[in-house]
């Protein structure tokens, strides 16, 4: 208990602290004529690799920054509080302390990183402190497979952000951001006229660091890892897998967004493509899921995927930055909405012991704060008006619509779909069928409704924060215009499919069953998640394992340890056949001499006469 | 009378004494007799000093004064030896020379 006060003390301390930072900052030192500035706090040279080329440590404090340190250290304070009381009396309740404290430094340091490299290193952090968390319940076996698969995931993703940043750092001999991302920035034009394959130097290394973002943010085809990484604890699914290191990749594109934006445009296309596909791909296979941490798996690709978008559809400034904006905005609301969405179903799961929404059902009458901060996250989440994800929704919804309306259509049906499945999840939990509880389900202690409480309120009023005026993508202060008729278009599709879910889910009937009937085929394959564990299972087991790894093992074990191996022998060999001298026998010594005593007189002997 | 024996017999019986040592030497397994064949080489080669001092310079007495000391030596190597050969026996209780082999390799 102890080490989780200790840590608690300490991130509230954080927590006010980067609060203070966040006031300083906005209101007092950041704006210098109307425009936020980068400031460095200071720059540490910790390695130096050519007389230009150095990695450094420091703290770069911009909108950004700051905006990720509020989010990150609150949400890290409420799940700090709330497994005091979640994780109460489990074995390893100080390693599980020490790892949630280890990714909370982490995740600090990637965000205030003055460089990529400095981000880099954070990064592996939170990657390798996400693989221990996800592993915490290292007895069960599908824990440790779990935690396996994230790590070799988003490794995999990370080896493209290295060579990502190889290239880049090649071609303009730096790895600062000051540098890298300064509008008018000399270091990048060389790069940019290089070309290879059709595309700049430039934009094929910034696909790649998109590559090592897409495999932390879990974008398709690299979300994979993320369901599965529900195996952890409740918790630390809320602050690591649903509120800040899976936003670390978009964090990471809004970090380089300015040459993105200006030398890059073709990756940002992609960016865009990727997080659309990838929130309406996670939406419906969230409509069929019924492990609840799985839907809110879905659920957290699907709306990282909106501020993917949001990002691709932007551009460098003025009313074209309002996507930089809008995701940035949408970050921080589904920080609070998600962290409390996960906190509420941990609280569910702490009184049914079950992840099977089939276990669960008028939990409302047993749960009534779990309930009532749940039904504020799920209207969040669904965008209705007034609360936060309402507003964040709605500029990401401009923002395509202004730029590329195709995109605007599909994430104004993924909007609908979001509604539907978040109001699945909590009709069957809350309402639908009487269930009859062995145990009696009881209210969570009061650890654990605080934060949801907190959080409810950041869920619900988060929307007010005038954000265009803190964030934006030139620093200048960017009023959000609100766009009534995508506004009400959006309401409109939240509010169909918030019916269309109390339709089906209010109360127990056979309706979800007719309905998955209807659409069979299309059900069970997103049922099994279209088939991309077993379609990633078959390349690598089958394909790469058995057609380069197996003759890679064989001509290892046969014919490179061969070689060394008739070395040894041979050796070997030759030692055994010298030993037989060495016999040890006084007397074959003494024969072996007389011997050569004799040969030595009869040649004397016969040359002397 | 000794002078009416040529030098040539007393070598013939020294090199037969050297080399049945010698033999002797090589083919017991026994330490005993190993030890007996090394007396009869160093005998062999006293037998030799005496006989040449005789007979090459009999007024000095290098050669008798050498076999003095060799059958000091000898007497003092035995000693040693019998130690040795009483050690082994109490460790291997054998003293085979091919069955005490624990320190090969």
């Amino acid at each position: 208990m102890v080490s989780g006060i200790i840590g608690t003390l300490v991130l509230g301390t954080i927590t006010v602290l980067s609060y203070f930072t966040a006031w300083q900052y906005f209101f007092t030192d950041g704006k210098v004529d109307g425009a936020y500035r980068a400031i460095t706090g200071f720059n540490h040279v910790w390695l130096t690799l050519t007389e230009s080329l150095h990695i450094d440590l420091g703290v770069l404090l911009d909108p950004i920054s700051v905006m990720m340190l509020l989010v990150v250290s609150t949400i890290s304070l409420m799940v700090h509080i709330y497994s005091l009381g979640y994780m109460k009396g489990e074995d390893g309740f100080y390693r599980y302390y020490a790892f949630l404290s280890l990714f909370t430094f982490s995740m600090l340091g990637l965000v205030v990183a003055t460089n990529i490299f400095q981000m880099y290193i954070f990064w592996e952090l939170v990657g390798a402190s996400s693989y221990l968390l996800i592993g915490f319940y290292y007895k069960k076996p599908s824990a440790v497979a779990a935690s396996k698969k994230a790590f070799i995931v988003t490794r995999f993703a990370d080896l493209g952000f290295l060579i990502g940043i190889l290239i880049l750092s090649f071609f303009t001999g730096t790895f600062d951001f000051a540098a890298l991302t300064n509008p008018s920035g000399q270091v990048l034009g060389s790069i940019a006229g290089t070309s290879f394959i059709g595309l700049s130097v430039l934009s094929w290394s910034m696909i790649l660091i998109f590559m090592g973002g897409a495999g932390k943010s879990a974008m398709f085809p690299l979300h994979i890892w993320l369901p599965d990484a529900m195996e952890g604890p409740t918790p630390v699914s809320a602050l690591i897998h649903a509120a800040t290191m899976v936003v670390a990749g978009v964090y990471l594109v809004a970090r380089m967004f300015p040459v993105y934006a200006i030398w890059a445009p073709e990756s940002l296309a992609i960016i865009a493509f990727v997080g659309a596909f990838t929130s309406l791909f996670a939406a419906v296979i969230a409509c069929t899921q019924t492990d609840i941490k799985r839907i809110l798996a879905y659920s957290t690709i699907s709306q990282i995927g909106y501020m993917m978008l949001a990002l691709g559809v932007a551009g460098y400034g003025g009313e074209a930055g309002s996507g930089f904006t809008a995701s940035m905005f949408h970050l921080t609301t589904h920080a609070m909405f998600k962290a409390l969405l996960f906190l509420g179903a941990g609280s569910i799961i702490h009184a049914v012991h079950s992840n099977e929404m089939g276990d669960m059902g008028s939990l409302r009458k047993y749960m009534p704060v779990t309930a009532i901060t749940f039904l504020i996250a799920c209207l969040s989440i669904s965008g209705i008006p007034p609360f936060a994800g309402f507003f964040s929704k709605d500029e990401i919804l401009a923002a395509a619509y202004t730029s590329q309306p195709i995109y605007f259509w599909v994430e104004w049906f993924v909007a609908g779909l979001t509604a539907f499945y978040m109001f699945r999840l909590y009709f069957g939990v809350f309402w639908g069928k009487k269930t009859e509880y062995k145990h009696k389900p009881k209210e969570a202690p009061l650890s654990m409704t605080i934060p949801l409480i907190v959080l409810a309120i950041g869920a619900a009023a988060a929307g007010f924060i005038p954000f265009g005026d803190f964030v934006s993508s030139d620093g200048l202060a960017h009023e959000a215009s609100f766009h009534w008729n995508i506004a009400s278009l959006s309401i409109l599709i939240a509010l169909a499919g918030l019916a269309l879910a109390a339709w089906l889910y209010l109360r127990e009937s056979s309706r979800p069953e007719k309905v998955a009937a209807g659409f069979k085929g299309f059900y069970t394959a997103a049922y099994h998640k279209f088939y991309f564990d077993e379609l990633y299972l078959f390349i690598t087991k089958k394909i790469v394992f058995e057609l380069i790894s197996q003759p890679l093992a064989w001509f290892d074990r046969h014919i490179v340890d061969g070689f060394m191996n008739l070395i040894g022998r041979m050796i070997y060999r030759f030692a055994v056949a010298v030993k037989r001298f060495q016999s040890g026998q006084m007397q074959q010594y003494a024969f072996v001499f007389v011997s050569g005593v004799v040969v030595l007189a009869l040649i004397i002997l016969i040359w002397w006469t | 009378m000794i002078s009416n024996i040529p030098a040539l017999h007393f070598l013939i019986v020294g090199s037969l004494m050297f080399f049945i040592g010698v033999y002797g030497f090589l083919t017991r397994k026994n330490i005993i007799a190993m030890l007996l064949s090394a007396e009869l080489m160093i005998n062999a080669v006293a037998f030799n000093f005496a006989i040449l001092n005789r007979y090459v310079f009999p007024v000095h007495l290098e050669g008798y004064f050498f076999s003095l000391f060799i059958i000091a030596v000898a007497a003092a190597d035995a000693a040693v030896a019998i130690a040795i050969i009483i050690n082994i026996y109490r460790n291997f209780d054998t003293i085979e020379v091919e069955e005490v082999d624990d320190m090969k390799y």
